[in-house]
């Protein structure tokens, strides 16, 4: 496998106080980060926070408004040909050409990349393998899966041999066996070395595959680190979440419950934040953060004491949740 | 536990030494479209037989009863007075209908365009490539046609053959407005505005009826449409009765193909590198 990138030591992506406008609209405002080769990378965070903006421009398909940006070592708008000769791009929805049978999505892409119809041929074969559509090679596209589906625009982005592929929510809108079995092929990548650049507004998925992550809010990176990193220091270990329930005819209003944790928690120096629908409080010691605010009188139709996750320190650092 | 076949395939390969520039970017999307439509022949046969059920029916249906024609002081038959004309405007409908129902589909449904242009390929290649498909699409039906004015004797034989090469021009001159005002169209309804335009366009092009039929103050009107510079021309070839003054139309063709190639070029970019 060649990776040019791993040679010289060079970032694969760099950007540099990046900006993109849209008109007045800033989608990316003004954002540094580093990709290293064969690191697997993740951009984390809701709908417009600027992930896909970065991704586009970043795949030399929308020109950068403003700051630096080198992707390979290369200028994307000097370079772009050669940046998307080496470059894998799975893209949010999947683009795949409904007149084509499966293998045929591959072996027509792989002639713009500039193989001969032979090698096409040959680069599908095994593409579908590892993809494990080889059986479908001969159908139609439409029938297939989702998961089917994006499996194959896995597979077509990596006809070049690509030394950067970068995913574009990869797994949204998939059931949790495709999910998984994605995860699973993405690993693979990702151990025989191949640069992964990936969005995703599920924490979860972070957590699993992403060596180091940046959380994204309104064009701006708010924080960065290893997933088990942030947790840690700009999180607790533990969350202990309340749920109040409907109150019965002549009882207290849900709200008082609430009201009433969160001022509980305040006693006991622990950090809350209050949801619609739940109070979540932060504590390295889940069970005696739940003891304590038992003590202060807080009884709540249910509560759940589980680790802090990705979701709680986007949480922690905008007051929002991720998925809206 | 992997089955072994899971591993990433590791076969190098060459393209990354040589990037395929633009000629080879519009080869490939040249490509592209010929496996799309290996398996939609039908969709081509039709284009090929609607107009020629035209020239049966109305050349010699309508024909028998009209009888002959001038044209440029020759004395012609009905049908092989329609038959260039019908020529002309089916290479017309061949590339618009590639550079405007298919084309917005690729932009605007299915996205196509923007999977394409994550590979080595640019803007230009994709345009050129596609309009030359849709060119090539005309001049397949046009090429049928020439087969049919020779069959029927309609023509003699060299000067239908010189006419083909005039139905490209007219494709290629059509496909690239065509990309233009697609690049425009918001929705499948917006199309409708385009055949409001085209249906009258083809009616009034001479196809049928002679220039010298409308009165003086429509004939400019008709003369400064594209299509009656395309009926024109073929029509002057097919009939052997060419001369130097065809030349405009040539020229009203080309500048056409260019302006509009420019920009459908301009708009697609902007649309698609944002």
């Amino acid at each position: 496998m060649t990776l040019v990138t791993a040679r010289t030591g060079d970032p694969v992506v760099k950007a540099h106080n990046l900006v993109k406008l849209y008109g007045e609209h800033r989608a990316v405002d003004g954002i540094d980060f580093d990709i290293q080769p064969g690191e697997t990378f993740a951009m984390l965070g809701p709908n417009g926070a600027g992930k896909s903006s970065t991704m586009k421009m970043i795949s030399t398909v929308s020109p950068v408004t403003s700051g630096e940006l080198r992707v390979l070592g290369l200028d994307p708008a000097a370079d772009g040909r050669r940046i998307r000769a080496r470059l894998g791009v799975v893209p949010q929805e999947d683009i795949l050409d409904m007149a084509l049978t499966v293998r045929e999505n591959i072996t027509v892409y792989a002639r713009y990349f500039g193989l001969s119809r032979t090698e096409a041929r040959h680069r599908a074969d095994e593409l579908l393998q590892f993809v494990q559509l080889a059986d479908r090679a001969d159908d139609q596209v439409r029938p297939l899966s989702g998961g089917m589906k994006r499996r194959l625009s896995i597979a077509r982005s990596m006809v070049n041999n690509p030394e950067l592929i970068l995913l574009d929510e990869p797994t949204t809108g998939l059931d949790p066996q495709a999910r998984h079995l994605l995860w699973e092929r993405l690993y693979q990548l990702k151990r025989q070395g191949v640069t992964l650049l990936l969005t995703t507004h599920y924490m979860d998925e972070a957590e699993q595959l992403a060596d180091r992550l940046v959380i994204m809010d309104r064009g701006r990176i708010v924080t960065e680190g290893t997933p088990r990193s942030l947790i840690e220091t700009k999180c607790s270990r533990d969350v202990v979440e309340l749920r109040f329930g409907e109150p019965a005819l002549g009882t207290d209003d849900p709200d008082d419950g609430a009201a009433r944790a969160e001022t509980a928690a305040a006693h006991l120096r622990l950090r809350s934040e209050r949801l619609p629908d739940r109070v979540l409080v932060y504590a390295d010691d889940g069970d005696r953060a739940l003891a304590g605010l038992a003590e202060h009188d807080v009884s709540a139709a249910s509560t759940l004491i589980r680790r802090a996750t990705l979701e709680d320190v986007f949480l922690t650092l905008t007051g929002r949740t991720l998925v809206e | 536990m992997l089955p072994s076949t899971a591993s990433r395939p590791a076969t190098a390969h060459t393209g990354q030494t040589k990037v395929p520039g633009l000629f080879v970017g519009m080869l490939r999307v040249f490509e592209h479209n010929l496996i799309s439509y290996r398996r939609m022949w039908l969709t081509l046969a039709s284009g090929v037989f609607e107009p020629l059920m035209y020239l049966l029916g109305m050349g010699y249906g309508m024909g028998s009863i009209i009888g002959d024609l001038s044209f440029r002081g020759d004395v012609v038959t009905y049908a092989a007075f329609i038959g260039p004309g019908l020529m002309a405007s089916s290479a017309m409908n061949g590339t618009l209908f590639d550079t405007t129902y298919n084309f917005f589909f690729k932009l605007r449904e299915s996205r196509q365009y923007d999977g394409m242009l994550v590979t080595p390929l640019t803007i230009g290649g994709l345009v050129g490539g596609e309009l030359s498909w849709a060119v090539a699409r005309g001049a397949i039906y046009s090429a049928f046609f020439v087969l049919t004015l020779i069959g029927l004797d309609l023509a003699e034989p060299l000067h239908a053959l010189s006419a083909w090469p005039a139905t490209l021009l007219t494709g290629w001159a059509f496909g690239a407005v065509g990309a233009t005002l697609t690049s425009y169209a918001r929705a499948w309804t917006d199309f409708d505005i385009m055949e409001l335009i085209v249906q009258p366009m083809f009616l009034a092009s001479t196809a049928f009826f002679p220039l010298t039929v409308f009165p003086e103050w429509a004939q400019s009107i008709v003369w400064a449409t594209p299509l009656f510079h395309a009926v024109d021309l073929t029509r002057a070839l097919a009939l052997g009765t060419a001369g130097w003054s065809d030349l405009v139309h040539v020229a009203y063709l080309v500048v056409m193909g260019l302006v509009f190639g420019v920009l459908a070029r301009r708009r697609l970019s902007r649309l698609l590198l944002e």
